[in-house]
Order: C-alpha cells, then sequence, then structure tokens
C-alpha cells in the first residue's frame, strides 16, 4: 500500500527549536457518553514533524481537530501559538488563521476557481490587497507544482491535484503549523506520491507539521516523533527508527504487523 | 485476437490503439419515431391515445380560437359579427374587449394621462436589474437594455410623457447601456436607489419622502462605522434602531419641512387607482426582492445554534406556512389597522406586499434550507479552518453553493407568489384576473363576456412565468462547475 520514499531527505534544515508551538494538557473529549480522548498530553515544538498512527476510531482525527477547534474539548487545556483554546470565538479564529489544515476530501471550494479558493481567505480574513494576495497563491501554486490550473474549478482537476491545490490554500494563510488530517487516503495510489512529495517539501522547509496518515514510508522519511494512539489515549510515541524498529507496547506490535506484513 | 490463444495466458501489446472515432449511428426522423414513440406495444397505445386527446382539445377549441373577433365595441356586436361571418350558431372568441379595454387589464384605473408614469418605471427596473440578473454576459445584456430603450421610450412618447420626462429616460436608458458596456458594476448604486425611485414615478407626490427614507439608513450606517470597533453586535442593533426611529420619528416632518422650502413633487396618484398588471408586478416585484433576503435570514436563523433565534424562526416559518394567503391578506386589510396607533394610515398596496412576502419568506427559508443541507459538512469545516468567520463563510462560501442548488426551489416559489398576486381582489384591490374583469363585466357593453378575459390574462401569466423558468435554466447552466 505505502509507496517507498525514494527521495533523499535533508534533514540538516529541519531543526527543532526549544519553543512550543501547541501544548495539550490533560484533555479529554466526549461524543455523548462515549469517552473519545482520554487524558492526552502532547507538547510540539516548532519544526517537529510529528505522525500520529493507529487503527481507525483510535481518535487520532479528532485530536488534530480539536486544535483548531472544528471540534470542542470537553476538559483540560489546548494552547497554541501561546492562545489558549477556550469559547472565545475571536481567540478562535485567530488561532485558525495561524493553523493551517489539510482533509482527507480536500474541501476545496466547488464554485471557485484554484486562484480564488488560494486568494479567499488572505482577502477576506488576512485583508491582503488582492494583487499581493493572487502573487503569493501563484507562489505558492507553483511550489505545489500546479501554477497552470490556477484558473481552472477544482472539479476539473483529478484527485492529486485537488489535494495540492488545497495544500496550497492552507500555505497562502501562512500559517505556522500544519494539520493534515489522513492526506492521501482518498487518493489512487498514483497520486500519493504528488501529495507526499508535497508534504516532504514541506517539512524541509522547517514547517511545524501533525499529521494523521497511514503512510509509513512517509512517516520514517519525515517525522521526527511518531504517536501511536488506541481507544482514545496515547499508547506509545518515539523517533521513527525506534518506533518501527522496536515497538515496546502489544498493541503497537500488532498493529505494525498488521499494516506492514503485506 | 489473431495473436491471443486460448490456451496461452501471456500476452503483450506490441502496438497501442489510437482514439478511434465513434460508429456513424443510423440517424433519420424514422429511427427516432421507432425509438421514441412506437418502440413497442405500449408505447404504441399511449402515442394513439396522446394523439386522441392533442386532437380532441384541438377540434373542440380550434373554432373558438379561428373564429375569434377583435374589431367590435360590444359582446352583442361580436356575436353579430360571427353569426354573420360563420353562420348562425357559430362560436368564437370575443377578443376585441381586449383590444378596447386593454389600457384597464394593463394600468387599472391609473390616471390615463399618467400612463407612461409605470412604463418608464417599467423600463427602468430592467436597468436596475441588469447587474444583478444579467451580470454574466455582455451580448445578453446588450440586447435586453437596447429592446428596453427602444420599447420604453417609444411607449412613453405613444401616452404621452413630458417632454422632459422622456429626456430623464432616454438619459438614464443611454447610460445604463454605456455602463453595461464599460463595467456593469457602476450601476449597482442605481439599483440600490431603484426601488425608492420606482416608488416615487408610481406613487408620485413629494420626491423628499423617499429621500429621508433614504436619509435613515445613511444614518444607520454611520452608526454602525462608529460602533463596529466596539461590538459587531451592539452596532448593528444601534444601527437598526438609529433608522427605524429616525424613519418613525423625523422622516416625514423632515421630509414636509423640506417640501415647504423647496417643492419636488409630481402629481400623486391614490392606492385605489393601482389594478391590472401594473398591481400584479408591483406587487409581485417587490415581493421577489424582499422575500429572498428575508427568506435567507430565516433558514440561516432555522440553522442557527442559538436556541431563540432558531425557535423564533421554526415558529415564524411554521406557523405563517400554516395559513392560508387569504387569511394573512385579510389581516393586512382589517387587523393591521387596529393594531397600529391610532392616525397612522398605512397604505393598502404595502400592507399587501409585506404579507405576500412573509408568506413567500417562508416558503422560501424551507427551500433554502435544503440548499443548506446539502451543503458537505466539509465544506463549513474548510470553510472554518481557513479563519473565517459565520457570516464571511455563510456569505462567501455557503450561500452561493446552496443559493445555487436552490435556483430550482427558489423561482417556483417566486412564480407560485407572482400567480398568488391575484387574490388581492378579496381585500379590494383590482388584479387582472377577477376584480378587473369584473370591472369590464359592469359596463353594459361587455356584459357576459367570460373566457376571453382569462385566456387573456391567463396568457400573459404564462408568459411572465415561463420567462421566470427559462431563466432560472440558464442561470443553472451559467453557475455549472465541472463535476464535483
Amino acid at each position: 500500500m505505502s509507496e517507498p520514499i525514494n527521495r533523499k531527505i535533508d534533514r540538516s534544515q529541519m531543526s527543532i527549536s526549544d519553543e512550543v508551538a501547541i501544548d495539550i494538557r490533560n484533555m479529554n473529549k466526549w461524543y455523548g457518553t462515549f469517552h473519545v480522548l482520554r487524558d492526552i498530553n502532547l507538547t510540539v515544538h516548532k519544526g517537529e514533524r510529528i505522525v500520529i498512527a493507529g487503527p481507525s476510531g483510535s481518535g487520532k482525527s479528532t485530536l488534530i481537530r480539536c486544535i483548531n477547534r472544528l471540534e470542542e474539548h470537553q476538559a483540560g487545556h489546548i494552547v497554541v501559538d501561546g492562545i489558549e483554546l477556550t469559547n472565545d470565538i475571536k481567540n478562535i479564529d485567530k488561532v485558525r488563521s495561524e493553523v493551517g489544515m489539510v482533509f482527507q476530501h480536500f474541501n476545496l471550494f466547488p464554485h471557485l476557481t484554484v486562484l480564488e479558493n488560494c486568494t479567499l481567505a488572505p482577502i477576506w480574513v488576512r485583508k491582503v490587497p488582492r494583487k499581493q494576495a493572487e502573487a503569493t497563491a501563484m507562489r505558492f501554486l507553483e511550489k505545489v507544482k500546479i501554477p497552470e490550473q490556477a484558473g481552472k474549478y477544482p472539479g476539473q482537476l483529478s484527485g492529486g491535484q485537488q489535494q495540492r491545490v488545497a495544500i496550497a490554500r492552507s500555505l497562502c494563510m501562512q500559517p505556522k503549523i500544519m494539520l493534515f488530517d489522513e492526506p492521501t487516503s482518498a487518493l489512487d495510489p498514483e497520486m500519493i506520491k504528488e501529495v507526499l512529495d508535497t508534504m516532504i517539501q514541506l517539512a524541509e522547509e522547517g514547517m511545524t507539521m501533525i499529521c494523521v496518515t497511514h503512510e509509513m514510508g512517509f512517516a520514517q522519511a519525515v517525522a521526527n516523533r511518531v504517536i501511536f494512539m488506541d481507544q482514545g489515549q496515547i499508547v506509545e510515541q518515539n523517533t521513527p527508527t525506534e518506533f518501527f524498529s522496536n515497538p515496546r507496547s502489544e498493541r503497537t506490535k500488532l498493529f505494525l504487523s498488521q499494516i506492514l506484513g503485506h | 485476437m489473431s495473436d491471443t490463444h486460448a490456451q496461452t495466458v501471456a500476452y503483450v501489446r506490441d502496438t497501442m490503439l489510437p482514439a478511434a472515432a465513434p460508429p456513424l449511428r443510423e440517424s433519420g426522423a424514422v429511427r427516432w419515431l421507432r425509438e421514441n414513440l412506437f418502440s413497442g406495444p405500449v408505447n404504441t397505445i399511449l402515442t394513439i391515445l396522446g394523439l386522441l386527446i392533442v386532437w380532441f382539445l384541438v377540434a373542440t377549441f380550434w373554432d373558438w380560437f379561428a373564429h375569434s373577433v377583435w374589431n367590435a365595441s360590444s359582446l352583442s356586436e361580436c356575436r353579430e359579427i360571427i353569426a354573420a361571418t360563420w353562420g348562425e350558431g357559430a362560436r368564437g372568441a370575443c377578443f376585441a374587449v381586449i383590444r378596447e379595454r386593454w389600457n384597464q387589464y394593463v394600468f387599472g384605473f391609473y390616471p390615463q394621462s399618467l400612463y407612461w408614469r409605470p412604463t418608464m418605471t417599467f423600463g427602468l427596473l430592467m436597468v436596475a436589474l441588469a447587474p444583478v440578473l444579467f451580470s454574466a454576459s455582455l451580448t445578453i445584456r446588450r440586447v435586453v437594455l437596447v429592446i428596453t430603450a427602444v420599447v420604453t421610450l417609444w411607449a412613453m412618447s405613444v401616452l404621452g410623457a413630458p417632454v422632459g420626462w422622456l429626456l430623464f429616460s432616454a438619459a438614464v436608458l443611454v447610460a445604463g447601456l454605456l455602463a453595461s458596456e464599460r463595467n456593469i458594476a457602476w450601476l449597482l448604486p442605481f439599483s440600490a436607489i431603484y426601488p425608492l425611485l420606482g416608488v416615487w414615478f408610481l406613487w408620485g407626490g413629494s420626491l423628499w419622502g423617499p429621500i429621508f427614507v433614504l436619509v435613515g439608513p445613511l444614518l444607520g450606517w454611520v452608526a454602525w462605522r462608529m460602533l463596529s470597533g466596539v461590538s459587531p453586535l451592539l452596532a448593528t442593533v444601534a444601527a437598526l434602531l438609529v433608522t427605524l426611529l429616525f424613519w418613525m420619528g423625523l422622516a416625514g416632518e423632515a421630509a414636509r419641512d423640506a417640501e415647504n422650502i423647496l417643492s419636488l413633487s409630481i402629481e400623486s396618484v391614490r392606492s385605489d387607482r393601482f389594478g391590472g398588471f401594473l398591481l400584479s408586478l408591483t406587487i409581485g416585484v417587490a415581493g421577489i426582492a424582499l422575500s429572498l433576503p428575508l427568506g435567507i435570514m430565516l433558514a440561516l436563523a432555522r440553522r442557527s445554534d442559538m436556541f431563540l433565534i432558531k425557535s423564533l424562526a421554526v415558529i415564524f416559518i411554521e406557523f405563517i406556512r400554516g395559513v392560508p394567503l387569504i387569511t394573512l391578506l385579510f389581516v393586512a386589510s382589517l387587523l393591521l389597522n387596529y393594531f397600529l396607533p391610532p392616525g397612522t394610515s398605512f397604505d393598502i398596496i404595502l400592507r399587501v406586499i409585506i404579507m405576500v412576502t412573509i408568506f413567500a419568506a417562508a416558503y422560501m427559508a424551507e427551500v433554502i434550507r435544503g440548499g443548506l443541507a446539502a451543503l458537505p459538512r466539509g465544506q463549513y469545516e474548510a470553510a472554518d479552518a481557513l479563519g473565517l468567520d459565520y457570516w464571511k463563510a455563510q456569505r462567501l462560501i455557503v450561500l452561493p453553493q446552496a443559493l445555487k442548488i436552490s435556483i430550482p426551489g427558489i423561482v417556483s416559489t417566486f412564480i407560485g407568489m407572482f400567480k398568488d398576486t391575484t387574490l388581492v381582489t378579496f381585500v379590494g384591490l383590482y388584479d387582472p384576473l377577477k376584480s378587473m374583469s369584473d370591472a369590464v363585466r359592469a359596463n353594459i357593453a361587455w356584459k357576459g363576456i367570460y373566457w376571453e378575459p382569462f385566456v387573456f390574462v391567463g396568457a400573459i401569466f404564462f408568459l411572465i412565468c415561463f420567462g421566470m423558468s427559462r431563466y432560472s435554466m440558464y442561470l443553472e447552466r451559467r453557475l455549472q462547475r465541472g463535476h464535483r
């Protein structure tokens, strides 16, 4: 399933600072009476590339969706870039404009062109002048290697292209942190690589990234930390080398044998 | 097949096939008939049955239409002409009544010398609508605006419009055409003030009234600007309050004083002189323009997380939808006056417009709610994740898509509402279908004429509604954005 990552990764640029980007303490979340996230503690430093893995229903997506408050947590604290997430809408919008998110199903705006998708938030949230926003958008579209599609509508693009536009759209807000929620799960195998390449490039430039994915090749090549979740809790975290070669918990071993076994 | 064999599994293609043209289908009328009308016994029987029904209808009504008389001064004269031409006992339509009384069907009892005013109002309406309805295509705008200009100016001069107003209309129409050629958005300010201009053209009186009505929202905007930094909610409430207080307190007096200083009056026309299609179109256009924004607000309110707002919207929608329109119209004509402070005279057409608007808005809200519900959750999440606030997300992401999905339903509601304007006959207004025909029949010359006015009025309603329907299909096609 997972494509081997052939590219040579330059880890020298990928320095991790001491500054804390995200701090999650004793965070709990329930859906009704179902306890989805149980006592989550996680500190992410600037420049870290974290991959979250785990079986479906383990709460990985819910966890990263709490970081930009697409989901509300009921207990504990989440501090993003120095701002604590509470019910204060102003703070939420501030955090959201600093945190980019890429979704499994792209969620591009189908009624707007690729370029308009990319300039919408900078113009309306950041109040960037249109000309400047378009220039920035073209720069990021070039970076994800689809500047020639700028005038098309999302419905005219392939899945991989759409996901790259979605990444460019997030980058146009010049976010400090990027969240990826299974970015390649809805893609044909042929298109997974082009999206992963874009993400690797982003990692090399020092972006703070949290990525929920089943692409273990990507985790090995890019992540500095792999987190394994099961039943709403963090079961194990380690460097990718240790995590894959020497998993400690039984649950992790079972999971790895299932996804890497064939 | 030549180099593959059933017993060998391995196969390698050495040349790739180029794309080929599809086979030429046998075509022609015979094939079409066989496929669509006579494909099987059931289809054949249905085809024959359908043809019989069409034949029966045409045979029944054909001579009535074919024998129609357009030149006569009374019903009895019509009958004489038909008897003389087609023999005793022949049936025929007497459309002469339309030729004689068309002006009443179009303008009601509007003063004959002022017919040019509604004509001008309608012509300028097209200019005001151009940036809203036909903004995309220069060709369509050009055709619509040129035809409008020619027809309006011709009709106005035939109806005896004063030269000054003729020049004014010509100026606006030409300016509209020029703006459409350069940048259609320039016309938007005209569209914004058009409702007040239109009211003034139709009802006449002092121009200061509409001007001071316009001042209300301007003051509200100033209040909003001053307070928006403090709290958006407070600013909105303050803006609404300032506007309403100005309208209720100062506007009337200010307009009277201004009129005394500088008179800007044209002959005023009372609401009970309105009738026919003038009345239907006035109520219909106002209702359409007002019910869409109100419907959008109600639909958003109904989907709101705020309990009170949501409950109010649900109660409003369910109550209005649960009550027949005629009830609301009776409320407008009779009950509303009891509730208003004594001495306030509230125009009957305005009251009817309000009732028709809230009635249509309740239906509209449900249609739009359907469109909102059809949007994938991911669209809301993507808007949230980019940091767009609620109103920006609604305006830029959600509504453009939800309204596009809802176009067929919205236009159906518009069409239904436009046809419902004939119900104003029950509150004593001269709708074209019933009251106007009754008024025509009250004259001894046309006593007993029945079907012809219905056919005529029905045909005009059909043309307008069919036009709306075609427009909605054009809009759907225009907003197509590839496959999703």
